[in-house]
């Protein structure tokens, strides 16, 4: 058998289309993870357990039945899927938007963790010494708040980049496995695994996985670090 | 008068509270540990909400809990010298020190406050490479410069050595003399009180 490792333009576009789908799923899940980890870090309310709980749920939770609540809540009847196809005439199902809404599900709770955890290490006297300047509550946000959580932000961004990029369960009971749409890395994978030839192509989108999966926890791990760095001085 | 502060806050179980008015220059809030003089500085703030009381500043209500008077932190122009430093770990001692600098009114100049505290040469350092005594001096500047109507001085010389006590000192006689601003400010220490203070409010 000749091995080869160089990716045929196929790979090549199951490539462009992982990377597509977990940008994508960052993008729109980084300001709905910040929320949430502000809300956790600092809020106080009744109920605050519960939204904790239902935030991590995916990370616990059989990722098939991720998928299957997404399907039903996206689907043509579903809440959202009803709704967005009667306002927008649009469907996620079968599409690759429909993939990265299941990425960023996945990688939600990944990123609130370590969000929160940089939102709860901020000095909240620094905050004060904000206020006594002359700076309300949004400039203290912005200018110190903000730039002291963001290497937990960007590691806990890189982070579920990662994710994405090797999401499998419940992309495939949501979105299905269609090639070129919603058929990214891993669920290439997995279809070259039930071809009789396609042990080359296995490898070589193996390969790939582990180096963008590495190249992600070794940047991750480094902002996480740089985090650590002197900025704790009081 | 500068200074008419009246108020009282429950923590725990604890009863904190002060009650004095001042005349110009500076007053010293004298008293040991635990008598509630940070949280005094902080109810005048605004950083620590007063049960009941007032707090007015040359005739300006900035707390009134029976008017329902609670001015936001932000827009009471003080300058708050904190017991620890507390300067901004991600932004450079210039930048430290013009955060909360304001365009408005008869701001200190920015050359002759860095002269008299002797923080020119640190303009460029990063917080976390300052001695304790720079960083405070450094607090100082930051708070004078926001233009301040008043000055609040936590325990401005806890923790330095003679050298640097002695320096601070100064420039502390420097804002009450020179300056001209009230000043109210926090210690345990007989000797400072002695010294700087035009009067000496026991708590």
């Amino acid at each position: 058998m000749e091995l080869s490792l160089i990716l045929t333009p196929t790979e090549w576009e199951i490539v462009a289309l992982s990377l597509k789908v977990a940008a994508t799923a960052m993008v729109v899940t980084l300001p709905i993870g910040f929320g949430f980890a502000w809300v956790l870090a600092r809020g106080q309310f009744p109920g605050k357990v519960l939204l904790d709980g239902l935030v991590h749920l995916p990370l616990v939770l059989p990722p098939v039945v991720t998928g299957w609540v997404l399907l039903l809540a996206f689907g043509p009847h579903g809440p959202i899927g009803g709704w967005l196809q009667g306002w927008f005439g649009v469907t996620v199902l079968f599409r690759w938007t429909g993939a990265a809404i299941a990425a960023g599900v996945m990688a939600l709770p990944l990123m609130v963790r370590a969000i929160r955890l940089s939102i709860e290490a901020v000095d909240r006297r620094l905050e004060s010494a904000a206020r006594t300047l002359g700076a309300g509550p949004w400039r203290t946000f912005w200018s110190v708040t903000l730039p002291l959580s963001m290497p937990g932000v960007l590691a806990g961004a890189v982070l579920g980049f990662a994710r994405s990029i090797g999401e499998f369960g419940a992309t495939i009971t949501f979105v299905s496995n269609v090639p070129g749409e919603t058929r990214t890395l891993p669920l290439a994978i997995y279809s070259a695994l039930q071809l009789p030839n396609g042990d080359a192509e296995v490898l070589r989108l193996a390969l790939v996985s582990v180096a963008l999966a590495f190249g992600a926890l070794i940047a991750s791990e480094l902002l996480a670090r740089r985090s650590g760095r002197g900025m704790h001085v009081l | 008068m500068s200074f008419d502060v009246d108020v009282t806050r429950r923590l725990g179980e604890r009863q904190l509270g002060a009650a004095f008015t001042t005349g110009d220059g500076l007053t010293v809030l004298f008293g040991p540990s635990g008598a509630g003089k940070t949280s005094t500085l902080n109810m005048i703030a605004g950083l620590l909400r007063p049960d009941w009381g007032h707090v007015r500043v040359d005739g300006e209500t900035l707390f009134d809990a029976a008017a329902r008077i609670d001015v936001p932190v932000e827009r009471r122009r003080i300058g708050y010298v904190f017991q620890e430093p507390r300067l901004f770990p991600h932004k450079r001692v210039r930048a430290n020190l013009l955060y909360g600098r304001h365009d408005a009114g008869r701001a200190l100049a920015f050359d002759e406050t860095i002269g008299f505290l002797g923080i020119g040469h640190l303009l460029d350092r990063w917080p976390r490479s300052l001695s304790g005594g720079e960083a405070r001096r450094v607090a100082i500047g930051r708070a004078l410069l926001a233009n301040p109507r008043f000055l609040l001085l936590d325990e401005p010389l806890s923790s330095l050595d003679r050298g640097r006590r002695e320096e601070i000192m100064r420039a502390i006689e420097h804002i009450r003399d020179m300056l001209k601003l009230p000043v109210l400010m926090v210690t345990h220490d007989p000797e400072e009180a002695e010294r700087l203070g035009t009067q000496v409010v026991r708590l």
